[in-house]
């Protein structure tokens, strides 16, 4: 095997599989969320828009994409901050605590989403720790139960997404010439006007391009919220998969998912513009 | 860098690092808990859930069936995409981004919308609930991850070496045998261990297309979850952590984490 033989010769294994298993399954999820539904029968094949306005004329799926949405912004708010500040704290540490610590913060990522989420399950119930300790410093008089609620899911989410923007962040940093910092220190400036002047505007890039990542994760995560949110609170993901599986209704299922895939898409594009008009200088 | 961290950075260091281990310490003490139902052991410790896991055929059918399947989608994503990624690494050509974008397009797709779409198609082929499907979609989506490893690595040769052996009399399967394979080898090693832990931990996609005698670990977790939250299934959880723990300490030392999730070398 020569390695400059035909490249596009040396991919067609990879190609084909993908055109395959990858392309011709999304497509019929496209054409199938074009079908009718009959409680009995099935699905129908023909095309018709009923799947698309039932999603866009009902006050129950506004509600569901508001919430998938509003969740994803806040956790990806939540992510931007705590990340950030993390990655330029481990920055500055010393070895053996940089090396041990990253491995603190990145490892949980090779652990499944269902286990970190179960950790949550069991702290966030009424008889969890949490509620035991707020009632015990006396912040709260009765139990608190963060289970079933959006506040709940969007601490979980934040601890599975926020290591993907330390990631990020800490690549970023890794590029500033330590130099600018110490100059600037060097000329009477604070602490803290050091990082809001020098530090942040050059890890600019890395905090946009990870809070494009959490933003994508968290808007169609669906582990953490059938586990936190249950069934009460739907996301798009979670609705996707009960009509799929639950109702059997998967015309209705497939238009659900093509929504979150346009919406992520359009997002994520339009997200790219602005970082690339913006930063396309730094980033090259 | 020159400055050190104040108290103030510190003790928010010190709440993020809480932060993240809370939920995981959490599942791995109330793992060890005497009693039969979910509470912190607070009068003594015991391993009697996990040994009710070594009783229990549901999750132990799991525990191998997600291990067979991790290690034979990993080697399948592997090689498909080694020739691509020695290619696209070693060579500048028209539409070469694009191809690369191509073949990392997996991860921009929601695992909900895979699974779905697998779902669909796997029906309309016969193949909903098999162990072939599973490996299929396995691949799929791991194969980002493999190819990206495998292409740090493929950057980082010097062409000259190939070309030295070619000029000596190898012939080029040789060559690439001898002098290229060896050379990549780590990125093709890391490659495949974070394909495979990739695979043994997914759980949106598969649980689409899993049936009751194909289902993966997470899977088997999370329906057990949903049902009801007892310690044993906190025990199989905590045995991942330590699994995975282990997995991490010795990655770091292999590869170092920075190159697995940064993608280059420290």
């Amino acid at each position: 095997m020569n390695a400059r033989a035909n490249p596009w010769l040396l991919s067609t294994p990879a190609l084909l599989v993908y055109a395959v298993f990858l392309i011709a399954p999304l497509l019929m999820v496209f054409v199938i969320s074009f079908y009718d539904f009959k409680f009995m029968g099935g699905m129908q094949p023909t095309f018709i828009w009923k799947n698309y306005i039932q999603v866009f004329s009902d006050h129950y799926y506004h509600q569901i994409f508001l919430r998938t949405y509003g969740v994803a912004i806040l956790v990806t708010l939540a992510c931007a901050v705590l990340g950030t500040f993390e990655a330029y704290v481990l920055s500055r540490m010393r070895n053996p605590w940089k090396g041990l610590f990253l491995m603190v913060v990145l490892g949980p990522l090779l652990t499944s989403v269902v286990v970190r989420t179960l950790g949550w399950a069991l702290l966030f119930g009424s008889t969890g720790l949490i509620s035991k300790t707020l009632m015990a410093v006396g912040l709260a008089s009765r139990p608190v139960s963060l289970m079933y609620t959006d506040l709940g899911m969007g601490i979980a989410l934040t601890h599975v997404l926020v290591p993907f923007m330390v990631i990020s962040v800490w690549a970023s940093l890794q590029r500033i010439n330590p130099a600018t910092e110490a100059a600037a220190l060097s000329l009477g400036a604070s602490q803290f006007t050091v990082m809001r002047r020098v530090i942040v505007p050059q890890i600019v890039p890395g905090i946009l391009s990870g809070s494009i990542m959490v933003f994508a994760m968290a808007a169609s995560a669906f582990a953490t919220p059938a586990i936190i949110a249950g069934r009460r609170l739907q996301t798009v993901a979670t609705a996707a998969y009960d009509e799929f599986l639950n109702t059997l209704n998967w015309p209705l299922g497939a238009a659900l998912a093509v929504l979150l895939l346009i919406s992520m898409v359009i997002v994520l594009l339009a997200a790219n513009r602005v970082v690339e008009r913006r930063y396309g200088a730094i980033f090259n | 860098m020159a400055t050190r961290n104040g108290p103030l950075s510190l003790l928010f260091h010190a709440l993020f690092i809480l932060f993240i281990l809370a939920p995981i310490i959490m599942v791995c003490a109330v793992s060890f808990t005497p009693l039969g139902y979910i509470s912190l052991p607070t009068t003594g410790l015991s391993l009697r859930h996990f040994r009710e896991i070594a009783q229990n055929p549901e999750f132990i059918q799991a525990i191998w069936f997600s291990l067979g399947l991790g290690t034979l989608s990993a080697t399948l994503a592997t090689t498909l995409s080694l020739p691509g990624a020695m290619a696209i690494a070693r060579n500048r050509f028209r539409g070469r981004e694009a191809l690369l974008a191509f073949l990392m397009s997996p991860l921009l797709v929601p695992s909900v919308v895979l699974g779905l779409a697998f779902l669909r198609f796997f029906t309309s082929v016969g193949l909903a609930g098999t162990f072939i499907g599973l490996v299929i979609a396995h691949v799929i989506i791991i194969m980002p991850y493999a190819l990206r490893l495998v292409l740090a690595s493929a950057t980082g040769i010097d062409p000259m070496l190939e070309r030295a052996a070619l000029s000596l009399g190898a012939s080029a399967w040789t060559a690439f045998r001898r002098v290229v394979l060896p050379l990549v080898m780590p990125g093709v090693i890391s490659g495949w261990v974070i394909a495979f832990i990739t695979s043994f931990d997914e759980l949106t996609m598969s649980i689409f297309i899993a049936s009751p005698s194909t289902t993966t670990l997470p899977v088997r977790i999370f329906l057990h979850i949903q049902d009801t939250i007892d310690p044993m299934v906190t025990a199989v959880s905590a045995l991942l952590i330590f699994v995975t723990a282990i997995a991490v300490f010795i990655l770091d030392r292999i590869v170092g984490l920075e190159t697995l999730f940064v993608g280059k070398g420290r």
